[in-house]
């Protein structure tokens, strides 16, 4: 860990590198149709960022960031369609099943400024809530993770079952434009692809503040000994809720993203399965670095893309295999295997560290 | 500040019926450095969970003025509170510097927070110079042998700035050298403190003890200095079964003061 | 005065497949922190071993009796190799344990999609068990009947095995105070294979007996899953008759909810129940109460 704190250029010439590939070598190499497909892996990406944050640095193993993408994502699918369908006028998926019209609930986001702000609030808000219920009772663990997954159950059934307001179990699709731009015209749908590009790399930033600031050092702190932080005087569930809301933050914009660029939202993306699929980019990466989860995203994102076109039942073994030996062999993900290999190299190798299991343990300490 | 001392008040605890602390009355007053002793089972522990709001407790826990019993662990900390625990624990994965660093911050605002360290507070510095860790600031904690865990966990509530230090069997495990300069840290920082250790080493308790108090099934069963404790028969009793004994018996169990 | 009758029936009905679901993953979950979220793959590896056994003996009425050994026999290996291959290196990660099974339970449901392709079997309910039964005037399932009385065996019998033998004695040391179940000379080792056993074969059951509520495909587990943990969570870790109250108070709270709003916002507002129940009892029904510090 000391390794990322200590090494300043390295992340500052990683970060360029980083903003030169996506905002000039990408789009020169890609067609628009690949660089669609990027933007769809860099709203991953997102996400990823803040389930490092969360889990990786604060030990929340949240299960259900589905959730946070999914508010996201369909709040801003409501606005798109709202305003396909213009002023005052019904979206045409509803039209096709009610004669209701739009449901109250719908109404505030034809305004694209609010649509934007509730995206920024609303799944920041239910992280919370939900942070405050748990945390503070001591709910955490595998407890907060089943929580969190009947939270992405509840979430999915909740949108298939009403398929007027939500479209679904097909959810919502068919945008034709994005605050006003088409969605048809390529250099729009490079513009979106820039704006994901620039949304991810501001998140990185922000998440490597929190990482290396007093914060991050509590953060840590709390996952490693959440009651010994409580002794000094530090209420851990004000930590982890922080933690846990910035990464909802990050989810929901990924979702707002996902949208326009992918062009389709539905229970799919956001229930059980693609909640826990979320995880594995950001295990194989490494969970408790800074680039790890982004670049692990991607990596499997694409992986998944150019799997499943060739075998389509094949992916399902090949995410099934990376859990299951990535994260009960390589707990520390590929980040791991880099840094073995550059402290081999650079420093004296550190003091064991299994050590401290084979002091004996002292008589007067076994007493309890 | 000569508010500053610990008034426990009929404090009782139990668990499901069995009862561990019953109805204890103690007051430490500061620069005392007072040692909580007993057989196993007497209540010395769960006595300083109670204090610290670990378990829940009845009674009166006055510290400063100020009932703790039912207030938050970490509202009690920042009254001031500090302990340590048997095993010692500290946060293995932050280097020395780090896990006191964050000892010292309980009030730092969240703008402080989230930013990132410059330089070493000179509390943490203080503290480090203080505990003789100063050289290992940059040592992973999880890697640190077991008398400097507990260096370290005492290094911690010192730059928490604790009025109030509870430390539970602190010396557990150390060798004798590591048990004198333990005792004499504690001696230096009681001076304007108030301490109490839970403790089974009684050499260390008769070296360094400026007053003792018996615990036996959760009441106080005798208090005073070393020696007057040592002599006490209701003590030597406990320690030794019912009976008369010589002081020659009792001096091997309790120290030579007997 | 009937609508209740029926929906308090079908509360305890839906209750008793969480019970079942619920029982094993109490055992391994209460005993080694283990989250297996294979469970319901294990169930679902039961209903098909029923759909295999009827597809080769025919008769339904023998099929099912059959198949229920069957079932806990392969429910119960299936355990037993995720145990030994992946998750007994795991044991102080007990999170992880989470990622890695659900690892597994990918594949076996994707197996299952290769093996019996992705639309849904029936097995056939056998004749004893069709048709309605009336009590009281009444009309009941036989069929939801027989998965309460099953249900009730099984905790009977679990909680026995735990009482009586040599077995439980061993599991429930080793539940309250793992380190000092070694130092009495408890094999943990042995202990958590066969629990990790019993626990999984009790899937393999209930998957059976999921087979007479409708029909079975890749995908049965992941239904249970999620409802499954909860009964564990509100019931207590390490308690079986936690689970049970649980289950039983989940179900009927369930069948109530959807019945007085709809499906779809029932799931939602259990949730929040949930939510609401861990803010008064978060250790859930029955706590166990230690000094520890973690």
């Amino acid at each position: 860990m000391t390794s990322i704190f200590r090494s300043r250029y390295a992340v500052g010439i990683g970060f360029l590198v980083a903003a030169v590939l996506l905002f000039a070598v990408a789009p020169a190499v890609l067609t628009t149709f690949r660089l669609g497909l990027l933007g769809k892996y860099l709203c991953y990406a997102m996400v990823a960022v803040g389930i490092g944050l969360a889990w990786g640095r604060g030990g929340m193993l949240t299960l259900g960031q589905g959730v946070f993408f999914g508010i996201g994502a369909y709040l801003m699918a409501m606005h798109l369609k709202l305003a396909d369908a213009g002023p005052g006028a019904v979206p045409d998926f509803m039209a096709l099943i009610s004669s209701e019209g739009v449901p109250w609930w719908w109404e505030p986001f034809r305004s694209g400024t609010v649509t934007i702000i509730a995206i920024l609030v609303l799944p920041t808000l239910l992280a919370v809530l939900l942070g405050q219920a748990t945390f503070r009772r001591k709910v955490r663990g595998a407890y907060f993770a089943i929580l969190s997954q009947a939270l992405a159950a509840a979430f999915a059934i909740l949108l298939i079952g009403n398929p007027v307001a939500t479209g679904g179990s097909t959810g919502l699709n068919n945008f034709k434009g994005f605050f006003g731009f088409s969605l048809r015209d390529p250099a729009n749908r490079q513009m979106l692809y820039f704006i994901a590009a620039a949304a991810l790399l501001v998140m990185v930033l922000v998440a490597r503040q929190l990482m290396v600031s007093r914060f991050g050092e509590l953060l840590v702190a709390c996952r490693d000994g959440e009651e010994r932080v409580r002794f000094l005087g530090y209420d851990p569930a004000t930590v982890k809720t922080v933690a846990f809301a910035v990464a909802a933050m990050m989810a929901g914009v990924g979702g707002a993203l996902f949208v326009p660029i992918v062009g389709i939202i539905s229970p799919n993306d956001v229930g059980v399965v693609p909640s826990i699929g979320l995880l594995i980019g950001v295990a194989i990466g490494g969970r408790t670095t800074l680039a790890g989860p982004v670049l692990g995203a991607i990596a499997v994102a694409w992986a998944e893309t150019s799997l499943s076109e060739q075998f389509p039942s094949g992916w399902t073994y090949v995410q099934g295999l990376m859990f299951m030996l990535v994260v009960a062999f390589l707990p520390g993900g590929l980040a791991s295997l880099v840094k073995w290999r550059r402290t081999a190299k650079a420093d004296p190798p550190p003091p064991p560290a299994a050590e401290k299991d084979l002091t004996p343990e002292p008589a007067g300490g076994a007493q309890a | 500040m000569n508010t500053d001392y610990l008034e426990l008040t009929g404090l009782t605890v139990s668990f499901d019926g069995f009862v561990a602390v019953d109805g204890v009355n103690l007051s430490v007053l500061k620069g005392d450095l007072r040692f909580l002793i007993g057989p196993n089972g007497a209540g010395k522990t769960t006595l300083i969970d109670a204090v610290s709001g670990l378990v829940q407790a009845t009674g009166r826990a006055e510290f400063a003025g100020k009932d703790l019993l039912g207030l938050k662990v970490h509202r009690i900390a920042r009254l001031g509170v500090g302990r340590t625990f048997q095993t010692a624990t500290v946060f293995e994965e932050l280097t020395v510097l780090q896990n006191l660093d964050i000892a010292a911050g309980a009030g730092r605002s969240p703008w402080t927070l989230l930013r990132k360290r410059s330089g070493v507070p000179a509390a943490v510095e203080e503290a480090m110079e203080t505990v003789g860790l100063t050289a290992l600031a940059d040592t992973q904690a999880g890697i640190l042998a077991h008398g400097q865990k507990q260096w370290l966990e005492i290094g911690m509530l010192l730059v928490q700035d604790a009025r109030l230090l509870m430390l539970d069997e602190p010396v557990a495990g150390m060798s004798a050298e590591e048990k004198d300069e333990t005792g004499r840290l504690l001696q230096r920082i009681c001076a304007d403190r108030t301490v109490v250790v839970v403790e089974h080493d009684m050499d260390f308790m008769r070296s360094f003890a400026k007053s003792v108090t018996v615990l036996h099934a959760g009441k106080v069963l005798s208090e005073g200095s070393v020696a007057e404790v040592q002599a006490d028969p209701k003590v030597q009793e406990v320690y030794l079964g019912p009976g008369h004994h010589t002081a020659e018996e009792a001096a091997i169990v309790l120290g030579e003061g007997a | 005065m009937d609508i209740l009758v029926t929906q308090v029936f079908n509360g305890l009905s839906g209750g008793s497949i969480l019970l079942l679901a619920a029982l094993g993953l109490a055992l391994t979950f209460g005993q080694m922190g283990v989250i297996n979220m294979a469970h319901g793959e294990f169930m679902m590896a039961g209903a098909y071993t029923a759909y295999v056994c009827q597809q080769l003996l025919g008769s339904a009425g023998v099929s099912l009796l059959v198949s229920l050994p069957i079932a806990f026999l392969i429910g119960g290996l299936l355990g037993v190799v995720l145990e030994a291959t992946l998750l007994r290196r795991m044991y102080h990660r007990p999170l992880d344990t989470l990622l890695v099974t659900w690892g597994v339970s990918l594949i076996l449901q994707q197996l299952a999609r290769d093996l019996f392709g992705t639309a849904g079997v029936d097995v056939a309910a056998p004749a004893w068990l069709s048709g309605p039964v009336e009590i009281l005037g009444f009309a009941f399932p036989r069929s939801r009947l027989f998965i309460l009385v099953l249900a009730i065996v099984a905790v009977v019998a679990v909680t026995l095995v735990l009482k009586l033998t040599p077995l439980g004695r061993r599991i429930r040391a080793t539940v309250q105070n793992r380190q000092l179940a070694e130092s009495a000379g408890i094999s943990t080792r042995r202990t958590d294979m066969l629990t990790f056993f019993i626990g999984s074969g009790l899937a393999g059951i209930a998957g059976v007996a999921l087979t007479l509520m409708g029909s079975i495909s890749s995908n049965l587990g992941t239904s249970y899953i999620v409802d499954a943990f909860l009964v564990v969570i509100i019931g207590g870790i390490g308690q079986i008759k936690g689970a049970v109250i649980a289950a039983f108070v989940l179900g009927v709270a369930q069948s109530w909810i959807e019945y007085s709003t709809s499906a779809s916002i029932a799931k939602v507002i259990v949730f929040a129940l949930v939510v609401a129940f861990l803010q008064f009892r978060p250790q859930g029904i029955f706590q166990v109460r230690t000094r520890s510090l973690v």
